[in-house]
């Protein structure tokens, strides 16, 4: 079930949270909205799942064809994981899986057995068979989360949508459930949309990555596509570490490199054309990596990693002089 | 050698001071006065007790401010609840307006509030002809001590329920709202199970206010005994008669419901405060 996505404006009061947003979610990927805060990412997943609507006569979501702009959340079909998981405290597991199956008109809603059925064959989906009767107070954030996602699927969604799903939880948790959400995803195929503000994130698990910057987007690619070629100055300092050297004799331009772009020489072998000099200001060599924080002769800082091995080669302290070579530098109008 | 003594905590001295205090205010303002109460209304006997309390206008302002209660704390339940859904789920123009509307009824002297619908609906007042002409009698009636009474008590569930709901967020409303849940089926299975502590304590201090209310309802209901005396304005008829064991009897009972709001309010405390359920 594809998502499509077009001119949407969301205003609240005298704050415009999404400006004229159009947007390609295709049938069965892993789609990651990726900003910082107050960019406009979860305001646009609560649009797509009816939670918010864009300011009237202003643009329109379809689902695989089928204009859904106007109906309202329950009956469109959308599976929706909250950050904070919102499951209902005073629910066993096993009700608050079954609710969207129970609150259907008594004449679609299947029987007892069935949900029963149902909730169990879900929780052996996310992997938390045993836990009906348990209640949400009594499960770790991992675990509340994988309920909060069964949940979801109870109703047979045609999307699922997860708002910053492992915002709440801790770094190892989270990387565990990050390979786990894309495992599961290649599993049942389902057309995914998650909001995240980590870009580590965006970048490992989705598909198609949507880079967003106040209330507008700046960039839609696969995670390769945007890291290798962003399109502006924000995609590039949003993506990781990245230097922006000014070039002394032009000081309105800014020429950017990420870190293990910058390539470090003995400064005797310097070449002129293409190398500036610089002094070893900080070196940090605990790790696999080794990072330099060079001066260069007008001031300016440039960060580099080099592996430990180059280090060696280099015999490197703090005060010596060195070559700076920038490959791969990146220019933005 | 004395134990090692926590930073935060009071030196003996200043601890023995401070509950000392406590108590000695407990036992002057709250205990002595109840003791007082049970002791003066059985000072002649159980028989006089009895006697007093069988009377007929003793009957009848038992029997008034029971049906009062029933009217009103089903109502303000409603209201109450209604308006902590509105103000906490939604946000409109004149929220904040609501919310001090709300607290109206606590910020007015009782007396007052009773004096405003005297001169809304009394026989002079705004709505007076208009009502005589329909053979409709508000004051001096019991449809008067309701309106009364549901004006005074009317915070009491929606003030209880406002933080609640407040700190509870829409989340879990939101999400049964994604799964296909009706408005209805949202309040009924999301809302109202999380809530439902407050809800009873709320209810509960309504009921003892609605029960207890004196001043409002002195003013709109002239008095009539038999007919319009609820039992707080029986004791006060009473003791102006130096009828004071009737006084006390009558008090008595009043004393009782007390007692037994604050019974059930530490039972619902301590069930709630084992569940986590209550939210503050």
């Amino acid at each position: 079930m594809s998502i499509s996505i077009r001119s949407i404006t969301k205003t609240f009061g005298p704050y415009k949270a999404l400006d004229n947003v159009s947007l390609e979610v295709p049938d069965g990927s892993l789609t990651a909205l990726l900003g910082p805060s107050g960019s406009g990412k979860t305001t646009l997943l609560r649009i797509v799942a009816g939670l918010e609507f864009a300011d009237p006569q202003s643009g329109a979501i379809h689902f695989h064809g089928e204009d859904v702009t106007q109906v309202a959340a329950g009956q469109r079909g959308v599976g929706f994981v909250f950050q904070h998981y919102a499951l209902f405290k005073h629910m066993t597991i096993a009700d608050n899986i079954a609710f969207g199956l129970t609150v259907l008109p008594a004449k679609k809603r299947p029987k007892s057995a069935e949900i029963r059925a149902r909730v169990g064959e879900l929780l052996s989906l996310v992997q938390l068979e045993g836990l009906e009767k348990r209640r949400p107070d009594q499960l770790s954030g991992g675990q509340r989360q994988r309920v909060a996602l069964a949940r979801a699927l109870a109703i047979r969604p045609k999307v699922l949508l997860l708002d910053e799903p492992f915002g709440a939880l801790d770094a190892k948790v989270r990387k565990d459930l990050r390979r786990w959400l894309r495992s599961f995803h290649d599993e049942i195929g389902l057309t995914t949309l998650f909001v995240t503000h980590d870009q580590e994130e965006a970048l490992e698990l989705a598909d198609q990555v949507v880079v967003m910057a106040n209330s507008r987007i700046e960039q839609v690619g696969a995670p390769q596509q945007i890291y290798d070629h962003p399109s502006s100055q924000f995609v590039i300092r949003f993506l990781g570490n990245v230097n922006a050297i000014k070039d002394p004799r032009d000081p309105d331009s800014a020429v950017y490199v990420r870190p293990h772009d910058v390539g470090v020489l003995f400064a005797a072998e310097a070449d002129p054309a293409t190398d500036r000099l610089a002094r070893v200001h900080h070196l940090f060599s605990a790790g696999p990596i080794a990072r330099l924080s060079l001066r260069l002769e007008d001031g300016q800082f440039v960060d580099a990693e080099i592996s430990r091995q180059q280090l060696d080669e280099l015999g490197l302290d703090v005060g010596d002089p060195v070559a700076v070579r920038m490959q791969g530098a990146s220019r933005f109008e | 050698m004395s134990s090692p003594r926590n930073v935060t905590t009071e030196s003996l001295g200043v601890k023995i001071l401070l509950i000392g205090s406590a108590c000695a205010v407990l036992i002057l303002f709250l205990v002595l006065p109840l003791i007082a109460v049970f002791t003066e209304a059985f000072r002649q006997g159980a028989k006089v007790f009895m006697d007093a309390l069988t009377e007929p206008a003793a009957m009848s302002a038992i029997k008034l401010t029971l049906i009062t209660a029933a009217i009103t704390v089903p109502l303000n339940t409603v209201f109450g609840l209604a308006a902590a859904w509105l103000v906490t789920k939604f946000r409109f123009r004149g929220r904040s307006l609501l919310l001090s509307l709300i607290d109206l009824p606590f910020a007015v002297s009782p007396v007052i509030a009773g004096l405003v619908w005297m001169l809304v609906v009394g026989s002079k007042g705004w709505l007076g002809p208009w009502l005589s002409d329909h053979n409709l009698q508000i004051a001096f009636d019991t449809p008067g001590i309701v309106i009364a009474t549901i004006f005074v008590t009317f915070p009491f569930v929606a003030r209880e329920l406002i933080p609640l709901m407040e700190t509870q967020g829409t989340d879990e409303e939101e999400a049964a709202v994604t799964l296909g849940a009706r408005g209805w089926q949202v309040f009924l299975h999301v809302t109202l199970p999380n809530i439902k502590w407050g809800l009873l304590y709320g209810v509960l201090l309504c009921n003892a206010r609605a029960m207890g209310e004196f001043g409002a309802v002195s003013v709109i209901s002239g008095h009539i005994r038999g007919k319009t005396n609820t039992l707080p304005l029986q004791v006060e008829v009473l003791y102006n008669e130096y009828q004071s064991s009737a006084a006390f009897a009558c008090a008595s009972l009043l004393a009782l419901l007390a007692l037994l709001t604050l019974g059930l309010k530490t039972l619902i405390e301590r069930i709630a405060g084992h569940t986590g359920a209550k939210g503050h």
